[in-house]
């Protein structure tokens, strides 16, 4: 190459370039952009936790978890609500995991994706993932709370209507944790001889734990924070006892907060801002187990 | 012409072979050796025969994939099966396990025989079949687990719990990989290279003590050592299991096997569809040095595919 051809180079091919150009300061507005929308939703989310924090701060003390409801709003704790969402919680998993699982476990590896039937539940599944909770308490106020199976406003009412809300997600989750294994998995175990229920069991599920186990979490906690539908069925009642059994009255931690802070008396306020901390950690702690869970059978791999 | 003829003639080499004589296709044991041509070479005893494919095609959702193969497998013999991409060979060597089972939409006619029994008959349990046909994948597919319990996996799920550690031990020095896991075999599969992830594989397949063992393009995706190691381990395998292997490696096809058949893609009379079928199958020596039909000639010499 000649010094002219050289000297004749396009500018295009130098490196420097200032930022002020057209192309870089879009890139850096975007970023910038994009940082105070994190920001916005970060400082929003401290400014709640905080307000809650400064204002319940007077009773977060372990009354608050020993006391039972009460009339007067320096003994009020929230005991038979923590109970009731224990109890509550625990049936809605123990009756949701296992038929959540089951079901995709069916769908992804039994049924044949070119029947009408198989179809007609997939959209099934995925319509009711949208519907807003509180039909679901409609439709256990009719049918479970009265109607056919008329076991009133009980524990086991409300635990099994926060399943079958529950339910869609738990199956969802599920089945996409399931179409993750690769096939190969699958092929390298019949191949060996082993039946299709050998190949579920020991390769599939297994391999699928960690993400069953985060949508089993996350809907646990959804069902934790739900009160729509319970309020419809007889939790927002003054209870003053921890459940006895599935044929027991009970309240849940949503509908005792949301009774505090709608009280006429501004101390019942302070009460309700240390209900939501304590429900906060409570969910806080269910995550994290579930973080932990999962990081622990990934590192099988 | 085919064993009758050879032993009547005391085993003698006849001379004067024709193109037509060596061309039949599906003709196995064309054996036409020229004297002094060749070294003596062992005249083959009669073996028994693993596979008998009579007219076997293969169609996924009614397009016929593979047309009309018919061809016996020796047994104790390493059976090649080369051909251009596309031609069927993957779907062929999974009609042996019935694997193709698993897809829907598969559908194979013909006959299949296995040491004489329909593979394909109504009494006949795939579950079983698998157990004793073995399968190794063209890109290692280990499982999530421990070396020792990769191994252990086809034991545990077929029954076998008597002596497992000794059994694993015996599968990867047959894989001949015992000496470079020995040290621990709790480690995770996937921290194996690929070779030795490969050949992890095969001694997961030789743990249950299978009859047969598929191999589909099992070096492809591997670098020329590992491919060199896992061919020797074919050769030393062959002595206990009957091995099928399917290689678009034409080099590696001539290295190790001892029967090769040749496949290719016969486009439909209006152009849109194709269909793989059998053009020859013969000793390996034969089809690489004196293929019968001009379509193996050209794809040996690199015309095509």
């Amino acid at each position: 190459m000649t010094t002219a051809e050289v000297a004749a180079r396009p500018e295009s091919q130098t490196l420097s370039g200032r930022i002020t150009s057209g192309r870089r300061l879009r890139d850096a507005a975007f970023r910038v952009l994009i940082m105070l929308s994190v920001a916005v939703a970060l400082i929003t989310l401290f400014a709640l936790l905080m307000d809650a924090f400064m204002t319940g701060r007077p009773r977060l003390n372990g009354d608050l978890i020993r006391n039972m409801p009460s009339a007067r709003p320096a003994r009020a704790g929230l005991q038979s609500a923590i109970f009731g969402s224990l109890w509550c919680v625990g049936i809605t998993a123990a009756l949701s995991l296992p038929l959540g699982v089951g079901t995709a476990v069916y769908l992804e590896e039994f049924a044949r994706r070119d029947r009408w039937y198989v179809r007609l539940i997939e959209l099934n599944i995925q319509n009711l993932a949208g519907v807003p909770s509180v039909v679901f308490g409609i439709l256990g106020l009719a049918f479970i709370a009265r109607g056919p199976l008329s076991w009133g406003f009980t524990v086991g009412t409300g635990a099994l209507v926060l399943t079958i809300l529950v339910l869609p997600t738990v199956i969802i989750a599920s089945r996409e944790a399931i179409r993750a294994v690769p096939p190969s998995l699958r092929e390298g175990s019949l191949a060996l001889g082993a039946t299709q229920w050998q190949t579920i069991w020991r390769q599939v599920l297994p391999a699928s734990v960690p993400g069953i186990a985060t949508g089993s979490i996350l809907s646990v906690s959804r069902a934790l924070g739900e009160s729509a539908p319970l309020l419809l069925l007889g939790a927002l009642t003054f209870v003053t006892f921890n459940p006895t059994g599935l044929d027991s009255g009970y309240t849940v931690l949503p509908l005792l907060i949301f009774k505090y802070a709608s009280d006429a008396k501004a101390e019942f306020h302070v009460v309700a801002a240390a209900a939501i901390i304590v429900l906060l950690v409570v969910l806080l702690a269910l995550n994290t187990t579930a973080i932990l869970l999962r990081n622990r059978f990934q590192k099988r791999w | 012409m085919g064993y009758d003829q050879e032993k009547e003639s005391g085993g003698v080499a006849t001379t004067g072979v024709t193109m037509k004589e060596v061309a039949e296709p599906g003709s196995i044991f064309g054996v036409h050796i020229e004297v002094g041509r060749e070294a003596a070479r062992d005249l083959p005893e009669i073996r028994e025969i693993v596979f008998r494919l009579e007219g076997v095609s293969i169609s996924y959702d009614g397009v016929e994939a593979v047309r009309s193969i018919t061809m016996d497998v020796p047994a104790n013999q390493i059976t090649a099966i080369i051909g251009p991409s596309g031609c069927g060979k993957s779907t062929l060597i999974r009609t042996f396990n019935r694997m193709n089972d698993l897809i829907p939409g598969a559908a194979v006619s013909g006959r299949v025989f296995y040491h004489g029994q329909d593979l394909y008959g109504p009494a006949v349990d795939p579950v079983q079949v698998r157990r004793r046909i073995g399968m190794v994948f063209q890109k290692p597919n280990p499982f999530p687990k421990s070396i020792f319990d990769n191994v252990a996996f086809g034991l545990k799920v077929n029954g076998i719990t008597d002596d497992i550690p000794a059994r694993v031990e015996e599968a990867l020095k047959q894989a001949a990989l015992w000496d470079e896991v020995r040290k621990d075999l709790k480690k995770n599969a996937y921290s194996l290279s690929g070779g030795q992830q490969q050949r992890l594989c095969i001694a997961r397949a030789v743990a249950v003590n299978p009859d047969v063992i598929l191999m589909d393009e099992p070096c492809s995706a591997l670098d020329p050592i590992a491919t060199a190691k896992i061919e020797d381990l074919m050769r030393e395998l062959r002595s206990q299991y009957s091995i099928v292997i399917v290689t678009h490696n034409m080099q590696q096809a001539a290295r190790t096997s001892d029967m090769t058949a040749f496949l290719t893609t016969e486009t439909s009379d209006d152009g849109d569809s194709r269909t793989g079928a059998l053009v020859e199958f013969d000793r390996t020596e034969l089809i690489f040095t004196r293929p019968g039909d001009a379509r193996t000639e050209a794809y040996i010499t690199g015309r095509f595919g």
